[in-house]
């Protein structure tokens, strides 16, 4: 089934480890994961070896990403978030490497599948509700309360937060999930015109041209849409991060 | 016939699409064919996650970020110091800049001064100069009237001789006698006078 757009997202199992009936096998699914923090991992490491102090093309690259994040943690969380960068950091350069890994062909997408997207979403919240009691106590639950509501409204204004709260490791897997996903599925259809359309021949190559058109341009949209969803991915973290360290308002 | 293997393909997509949540909801985990809703993967890639993921922070917490922010640091400190050094370099000239200028206000004086010096000792000088040959002119004026004096004088007296002589014989002949000689000059001081 060479034309069938989800066979790229299956799951194949390289070494299989069984422990207590459950499946924790070294899969595909893993190898990328080992390539992404290998490959952002040694290229961070090698690029700054030098620590030059005019930095070269490839060091002001990771210069670039560590201010990138940097700044984007300050503006969301302020100075007090900065104890969060490297979480930050990571989660950023993970998703990104892990989404341009995922553009070459015949390489898996890590980020494509919900459960990793949800694991890292949880994370985050998971990371916000810790701190958050840890630091705050009880008055962390002044983030479901906000100031001067009247309070006849405060119980539909709590359980609206509540909700929304609730809602946002959803939101947040399933937007980078559901993107990976459905760009992959979209690059694949257009690139399958190509091979169906080219089978048939003089003619259908001629009108092959159209989707392979199309196939490039989706190819240069999804390498902007594996950066933005990592800085989106970034961006909301930094702001629940915020939630945590400033639970009022 | 492309267009039917194409629309058959997507067709079939949709079809495992339609069969994962129809599987997932009547048969549980039992092996959907839409991958990222197949439970049994979960744990491998959960527990592969967690390592890697987990390693990957750690490796960035301990050297990565350490290192790029202690040479983004340096460079802040390099910029600051150089940029204190530039300050102070343009002070240093600022200052030469305002010496020179004061020395060249000095030196524009002091050559006036000169100058006027020099004017004046020129001046001095040749009004000595006029005076010495005033003086001189003056001499020689008072030498030429002396002269001039002197020969009046002498005429003066020749004059006064002259008409002695001129009245003595005058008075011969008009009165025919001797006329002392003493008493026409006498006569003749008389009426010069």
């Amino acid at each position: 089934m060479a034309n069938d757009p989800i066979h790229q997202f299956q799951i194949s199992k390289w070494i299989p480890i069984e422990i207590g009936g459950l499946d924790f096998s070294f899969t595909n699914s893993s190898a990328f994961m080992v390539a992404t923090v290998a490959a952002a991992g040694a290229f961070l490491f090698l690029t700054t070896s030098s620590r030059g102090l005019v930095p070269g093309r490839l060091q002001s690259i990771s210069e670039m990403a560590y201010e990138f994040v940097a700044s984007m943690l300050r503006d969301a969380a302020g100075s007090q978030g900065m104890r969060f960068f490297p979480f930050v950091f990571s989660l950023f350069m993970f998703v990104l490497v892990a989404n341009l890994l995922g553009l070459f062909p015949y390489f898996f997408t890590v980020t494509s599948h919900i459960i990793v997207t949800f694991a890292l979403a949880l994370l985050v919240i998971g990371t916000v509700l810790v701190y958050g009691f840890w630091k705050h106590g009880l008055g962390f639950l002044k983030l479901f309360v906000p100031e001067g509501v009247p309070g006849v409204l405060i119980p539909l204004v709590v359980l609206i937060e509540v909700v929304s709260f609730l809602s946002r490791p959803i939101s947040l897997s399933v937007r980078l999930f559901a993107n990976m996903l459905a760009g992959h599925i979209t690059l694949k259809v257009f690139a399958g015109f190509v091979t169906s359309l080219s089978a048939l021949g003089a003619v259908g190559i001629t009108g092959a041209v159209l989707p392979l058109i199309m196939t490039v341009a989706i190819t240069g949209l999804e390498f902007l849409v594996a950066f933005l969803q990592a800085y989106v991915f970034a961006v909301l973290t930094c702001m629940y991060l915020n939630d945590a360290l400033h639970p009022s308002h | 016939m492309f267009v039917a293997s194409a629309f058959a393909a997507s067709a079939q997509g949709a079809a495992d699409a339609t069969h994962t949540e129809t599987g997932v909801a009547s048969e549980g985990a039992h092996a959907p064919n839409f991958p990222p809703f197949d439970s049994s993967t979960f744990p491998s890639q959960l527990l592969w996650l967690a390592i890697t993921f987990g390693l990957f922070y750690l490796f960035l917490k301990r050297v990565v970020l350490p290192r790029i922010g202690g040479i983004l640091e340096v460079r802040r400190d390099r910029i600051a110091q150089d940029l204190d050094q530039a300050a102070r370099m343009k002070e240093e000239a600022d200052q030469a800049v305002a010496a020179y200028e004061q020395d060249l206000a000095e030196a524009r004086k002091k050559a006036n001064v000169i100058g006027q010096e020099a004017r004046d000792a020129a001046k001095a000088e040749a009004d000595a100069e006029r005076h010495g040959v005033e003086k001189e002119l003056e001499a020689k004026l008072a030498d030429a009237e002396k002269r001039i004096g002197a020969i009046k004088d002498a005429a003066m007296k020749d004059v006064g001789a002259i008409a002695e002589e001129t009245a003595a014989s005058i008075v011969q002949e008009l009165v025919g006698g001797r006329l002392d000689k003493t008493a026409a000059a006498a006569a003749v001081k008389a009426v010069k006078q």
